[in-house]
Parts: C-alpha cells; sequence; structure tokens
C-alpha cells in the first residue's frame, strides 16, 4: 500500500478552485494559455498568488502548467513568468518542453518540476531520465494500460500522476483548421465569432456517428478531444494499491457543478480505502452519482487502461 | 500563398557543414536505398526492424544494413537508421543490444525521439550518433541547445518552425539543423497525435498510425445550452437528461454538398526556395517517404541534388530551372506547399477534395547496360509497356530525355509486343546514350 495520493484537478478560476478545495480536492492545475495548454481558465500572476494563498491555508498544493512547446519568442517571456512563480509560492511547474525544465531549475530552483510529454511519456526509464535532469515527477500518458502503469511503479525514482476522470486531449496542431475549413467554405468568419472551447464545436467521423469529438482553436492552435470520459473509479483501488502519488480528474469543457459531483465521489472512495485497505469495496451507489450528471451524448469509458493497442 | 516578400529577406543562419547542406533521402528497402544514394543522396535514413515508426515498411535486416552501409560507403554517403518510437515499458529490454547491433553494421547515426534510446545510445556506443528526431517536435533554440549538451550533434526540428526561427536557432547554438524539405507532413505536432490510438487501437507512437488526420469529418455546433445537462436541480432527476437524443441538438456547419472538415495537410515542397534554406543555415535536408516507390526517390533525390550543387557552386549566378519543377510534378501524388517555413499553414494549404492518390508516371524500366556501338539498352522491365509507348529517360545530374518505344526484343533477340513480364531483360533502340541505373518512366 502507498501512501495516500493527491486528487489533483485543474482549476479555470479562484471560484472553481475554492469550490473544488471544498469538494475535497488537495491539488490545483492552473495557468494561463500563453504559456499552458488546454487550461479551463486564465490566472493571471496576482490571481496566481491569491490561489496559493487560498490553497496554503487548507494545505492544498498549487502547480502551474508550462506545457506548451515554446517558441523562441515566447522564450524571451518565461524568465520573468518563472520568477513570478517562484515568488509566489508555487509548488511546481508542469512542463513538457526542456527549456522550461531549463529556466526554472535556473530562476526557481525550490519549484518541483513534473514532466508532462502528454502522449509522449510511456515508460519508466524515460522518466526516470527526467527525474535524473531535475524533475520530481511524471505525469502518465493516458495512452498506457493498468499494467503498464502499475507494473512501473515499483521502478519509479520519482513520483506519478494518472488521470483518473474525464477527457483527453487527442490531437494538436499548430494549425488553425477550424478557420481553415470555414475560410474553405466561404464562410465570412465574424469579428468576434468564437472557435474557440465555449462554442461547442465537435466532429463526427462517418463510420462512428455516436462519437462526438470536441475540437477548438486558442492561441495554440487546434485542439481534438476524446470522444468519452475516463472513469476509473470503479478499479481506483488498483492505482491507490499501486502507490500512484496523484490522481488527476480533468475538468476540462465541464460544468462546476458536474466537477464537483465527480471529486467529492473520487475524494470518498480514496477516503475509504485509506480508512482501511483490506475492507475497501468499490460502491456502485459511487459511479450513479456520476452517471446522473454525466452527459448521455458522452460514453464513462476505461479510456485505454484496459484496451490492446497494436502497431 | 506565394509572396513577393519571401523572396526579399536574406537569411544569414550559420551553418555547420560548411561545404555543403547534405541531402537525406529516405530508404524503405535495400533497393531503394542504392537508387537514393546513386541519385544524389548524401545520406539515407532506413528503419530496422525494431524501434522505427513505419511499421508497414519492409524494414531491414542486419545483414541489408550491412549491405546498404558497403554500398553508400562506395559514394561516400552514410546510412541513418531511424529508431524515433516512443517506448513503453515492454520495449527497454532489447534497446542496448539494438544499439549495438545497429553501430557494429557501420550505421553513423540513429535518429531517436524517446529521451531513453538518446540516453542509452550516448552512454552505449558513444561512436554512434545519435540526431534528435522530428517527434520531439524541437521548436526553440533553448530546447536545440538543451539537446546538443546532451550530447547530440544534430536536431531534426518540428515542422512548425519557420526560417526566421531556425535562422534564430542558428544564431543561439552551434549545432547541426535538419529539415523536412519535402514530402508528407503530420499536421498535427509529431508525437502530440493520438487519433489512430482512439479509431483503430493502434499506437501512432510506435508506428501504427493509420492517418485518421486525413479522413473525412462533419463539423457540428452543439446547440444545448451547458445548463439543461448540468443544473443541479437536473441532476437530481437524471430523466431529463435522456430526452437529448444524439442529433437533435447539433448543428452542421457545412451545407449539402460542402467538402468534409479534414486535418490532412498537402505535402511540403520547398523546391523553390533552396536558397532561402541554405542561407537560413539548414544543414541537412530532409525528405519524407520511407514508403514511397523508387521513382518517388530517384526523381526527388535527383532534382534537389542539382538545386544544391547549383546554388553551392555559385550562389549569386544561381537560378530555378522549370525542369527541376516538371520533375518533382512527377512524382508527386498530393498537391503541394511550403509548410510553416514562411507562414502558419490556412485554408489553401489543407486538403478538403477529393485526393488524386496515383502517382501520375510509372517507373517502367530501369537501364541495365548500353551499348555505344550500336544504341541498343538492355532495360529491366519494371511495369508494362510497349512498342508506340511515349516515355522518358532520366538519370543522375540532369540526364533526361523523351522518346517512343520502338521496336524491342527479348535477350535471345526475338521481338516482342509488349514488355509484360516483371524483371524481364528487354533490349530497345534508345535516341541519346543512357547508363547503368538511368531510369524509364512513362505517364499513367
Amino acid at each position: 500500500m502507498g501512501n495516500k495520493p493527491e486528487l489533483l484537478v485543474p482549476a479555470g478560476s479562484l471560484a472553481e478552485l475554492q469550490a473544488y478545495l471544498d469538494c475535497g480536492a488537495d491539488a490545483f492545475l492552473i495557468g494561463e494559455d500563453k504559456f499552458g495548454m488546454r487550461l479551463p481558465g486564465n490566472f493571471t500572476p496576482a490571481e496566481i498568488a491569491e490561489a496559493v494563498r487560498i490553497a496554503h491555508e487548507r494545505g492544498a498544493k498549487i502547480y502551474v502548467c508550462i506545457n506548451i512547446l515554446m517558441s523562441n519568442e515566447l522564450l524571451k517571456d518565461l524568465p520573468d513568468y518563472v520568477k513570478q512563480l517562484g515568488a509566489a509560492g508555487v509548488d511546481g511547474v508542469q512542463f513538457g518542453d526542456p527549456s522550461v525544465l531549463q529556466t526554472v531549475k535556473e530562476l526557481a530552483p525550490e519549484l518541483k518540476l513534473h514532466w508532462n510529454a502528454e502522449m509522449t511519456s510511456t515508460n519508466y526509464m524515460t522518466a526516470n531520465y527526467w527525474g535524473s535532469k531535475g524533475a520530481s515527477r511524471v505525469v502518465l500518458a493516458r495512452e498506457l494500460n493498468m499494467d503498464e502503469i502499475t507494473e512501473m511503479q515499483p521502478h519509479l525514482q520519482i513520483e506519478s500522476e494518472v488521470q483518473v476522470h474525464g477527457m483527453t486531449n487527442i490531437y494538436h496542431s499548430k494549425r488553425s483548421l477550424v478557420r481553415s475549413y470555414m475560410a474553405h467554405q466561404g464562410r465570412v468568419i465574424g469579428e468576434n465569432e468564437s472557435v474557440g472551447m465555449e462554442r461547442g464545436l465537435f466532429l463526427i467521423e462517418a463510420e462512428r456517428q455516436d462519437e462526438k469529438f470536441p475540437i477548438y482553436e486558442d492561441r495554440n492552435g487546434t485542439h481534438i478531444m476524446s470522444s468519452d470520459d475516463i472513469c476509473i473509479l470503479e478499479d481506483l483501488h488498483m492505482l491507490l494499491g499501486a502507490g500512484v502519488n496523484s490522481l488527476k480528474i480533468e475538468t476540462l469543457f465541464k460544468p462546476i457543478s458536474y466537477n464537483e459531483t465527480v471529486i467529492r465521489v473520487y475524494r470518498q472512495a480514496i477516503d475509504t480505502y485509506f480508512a482501511d485497505p483490506e475492507a475497501y469495496e468499490f460502491e456502485d451507489a459511487w459511479i450513479e452519482k456520476i452517471r446522473v450528471v454525466q452527459d448521455p451524448e458522452r460514453e464513462l469509458s476505461f479510456g485505454f487502461f484496459y484496451k490492446e493497442q497494436v502497431y | 500563398m506565394q509572396t513577393a516578400e519571401k523572396h526579399i529577406r536574406k537569411y544569414t543562419g550559420k551553418r555547420y557543414r560548411l561545404e555543403k547542406p547534405e541531402l537525406l533521402a529516405p530508404a524503405g528497402n535495400l533497393e531503394k536505398l542504392k537508387f537514393a544514394v546513386h541519385y544524389g543522396a548524401d545520406a539515407v535514413y532506413i528503419g530496422g526492424q525494431k524501434y522505427g515508426l513505419r511499421s508497414g515498411a519492409d524494414n531491414f535486416s542486419l545483414e541489408e544494413m550491412r549491405e546498404g552501409v558497403e554500398f553508400a560507403k562506395k559514394y561516400g554517403a552514410k546510412v541513418f537508421v531511424a529508431t524515433n518510437i516512443y517506448a513503453h515499458n515492454e520495449d527497454l529490454a532489447g534497446i542496448e543490444a539494438y544499439l549495438r547491433d545497429l553501430h557494429s553494421v557501420g550505421i553513423a547515426a540513429i535518429i531517436a525521439a524517446d529521451p531513453i534510446i538518446v540516453d542509452t545510445a550516448r552512454r552505449l556506443v558513444p561512436e554512434l550518433e545519435v540526431h534528435l528526431s522530428t517527434q520531439q517536435s524541437t521548436v526553440n533554440w533553448q530546447a536545440v541547445k538543451f539537446w546538443k549538451d546532451e550530447g547530440l550533434p544534430r536536431v531534426v526540428l518540428g515542422r512548425e518552425t519557420s526560417l526566421e526561427e531556425i535562422e534564430e536557432i542558428k544564431q543561439h547554438v552551434d549545432v547541426e539543423i535538419e529539415a523536412f524539405i519535402h514530402g508528407a507532413m503530420c499536421s498535427s505536432y509529431s508525437g502530440r497525435c493520438v487519433l489512430s490510438n482512439h479509431f483503430t487501437d493502434r499506437d501512432s507512437n510506435r508506428g501504427g498510425c493509420c492517418q485518421s488526420c486525413r479522413w473525412k469529418y462533419d463539423l457540428f455546433e452543439d446547440a444545448r445550452p451547458v445548463e439543461t445537462w448540468i443544473s443541479e436541480e437536473e441532476a437530481k432527476e437524471s430523466s431529463v437528461l435522456r430526452q437529448f437524443q444524439l442529433g437533435v441538438n447539433q448543428l452542421p456547419l457545412f451545407n449539402e454538398g460542402d467538402n468534409a472538415f479534414t486535418m490532412g495537410s498537402k505535402d511540403l515542397c520547398m523546391i523553390e526556395h533552396i536558397p532561402d534554406l541554405i542561407d537560413a543555415g539548414v544543414d541537412s535536408f530532409k525528405i519524407e517517404g520511407r514508403m514511397k516507390s523508387i521513382h518517388y526517390v530517384a526523381t526527388v533525390v535527383n532534382v534537389y541534388r542539382q538545386a544544391i550543387d547549383s546554388y553551392m557552386a555559385e550562389p549569386d549566378n544561381y537560378v530555378l530551372k522549370p525542369e527541376w519543377l516538371e520533375e518533382i510534378q512527377k512524382a508527386a501524388n498530393r498537391p503541394v506547399n511550403t509548410g510553416f517555413f514562411y507562414d502558419i499553414p490556412d485554408h489553401e494549404d489543407h486538403i478538403y477534395e477529393p485526393e488524386e492518390k496515383a502517382m501520375p508516371y510509372d517507373f517502367a524500366g530501369l537501364v541495365m547496360d548500353y551499348d555505344h556501338a550500336t544504341g541498343i539498352a538492355v532495360i529491366q522491365q519494371r511495369n508494362h509497356f510497349k512498342p508506340g509507348h511515349e516515355i522518358e529517360f532520366f538519370g543522375p545530374n540532369g540526364t533526361f530525355f523523351k522518346q517512343t518505344v520502338g521496336k524491342i526484343w527479348d535477350e535471345e533477340g526475338n521481338e516482342l509486343d509488349a514488355a509484360r513480364h516483371p524483371l524481364q531483360r528487354i533490349k530497345m533502340k534508345v535516341d541519346h546514350p543512357v547508363s547503368y541505373f538511368d531510369m524509364m518512366r512513362k505517364k499513367k
């Protein structure tokens, strides 16, 4: 049995953060779209400092997402941002690009570094490699299965984070694919017409009529998201038993009330497990609470936890 | 999106390879390797049996690699191996042995994306160069410097990098930069796409990509106000949610007869911009296409070889030859563009129309021998041809002429009405001298 893992959720605003804190989340991923991708909202540096104050008062952690693929141009603004995060007392930074790792080590070495390369953090040796470079945590790819995740735990020299619930990103391009398509159609895109997250755009592929893949654009390009929501609740004990250090609930594209329900349920399951792991039993009532608020057009699935992938 | 400004700007990135930038070609198998090298590639990249991203390609055994290295050596060319998967736990065990094997058969460099393969190679076989794969999507100078400091002499940049950014990278870091200049492109950041995993359970980052980005999709807008399925009141009464049948509240963002949405990109072609690439400091010009035909490899390599040589010989008198563009077109199966080098691609850079997949030309025959006295060539049949067909001969360094197929004979001298048998040796009179390994193509 491992130590009790943190329950990590992205928050889009201070109000969201406060709400999720009240539901039992004990770590938060926040940031702004200039440096972080696929966040539910933007925090200014001042708001980040306020988030740290609120969270630390309750013993919770604040991590800032800098998972963008940095351009030369953006590198110029990175040092100041990192210094601000250090001064704000942030607990850690999520990074994918080596330039972020180096800048944090140099300018704010007290910040923990969580390596998050999305689809490409797929084995423990690479995670340990980043550990040797200064990372203290790996955010595992959502395309790994349960055996891969649990088997690698004893081999990891750094902490591990696993997404247990919600949507995942399945495609990221620097291109403006929605606007390009509209332009191709000869559609005039209005000055204030949004093709962002709030527009509710989705794709349907000819042979998969019952799957809706959300798509949106922002300053970082085009993002396509999964048509299903991971929900590992039923087998959460396997991750808890294996010693995963952080369990993430993705809050993106969900109303606050939905996220509140999900966070409470996972909180309850985790606490029940750690009260007495031997006696722990999954309760159908927990997942029923989520089913009630689940968008009926989005399947609750095990993601890739039990899928055989070929290549 | 050709604009005049593109050509006004003079790039001044420092090249590492001062003599001449390298022309790097794909080789899906041993035969393609030989064509790539013979037609002018300075280096080729191939896939081995493991750790490569083209599980559908022939891929080389160690013996074939050894033979390929020997062949390339005669031309002063090098062989690189793509070991560019993102490894899972189960892939880790064989890495060390595999890297040792690659080194032992004379491979000059591996192209790796996963840091554990990079790191293992550096520790285990330091003589084997490691080039960072485009799968890492490296697009800024500080990340490039990180990998240089890890002992990598070369970084293959993400395809999202502009010429201006390449120039900046070269100003900051003294490292070889390799850039894709021709061929098909991921429209996503390379490595950051798992469409294939989601649609077909095939892992794109281990070579299983099923090219879902080129499929056709319908784009909709969700017309349900979020509150209709999330408010606390309704949440308590789940039956309310069930009324939202699929399709009821989705507004199509297309009209009857519109082309469908797709992420599919046009192919990259930089033949018109060789001076900019060289001036920006690109050290290695990479052609995509380990799955492509011999005809593609030979044709494309041949053209870029001439353009690079021509600019390096006399930069001030360089002229883009129209026949280069014509030649490149003969090996193209998609419309082309200039990727991210000048601008971020827009609506003119994606393929919404139905795709014409077929190459316009067939590789019809390979010159095996030529008799100067009689003007008769021995041609190895590679595709059907017969008297009366309009054909073209081409070879390295711009050898090129058209003619009509006259009488043809088999090796015993029997006249034939058509060359039907694969690899059959056919004799025919040619209008100009040809050389061993010149190719004969015919329009489809």
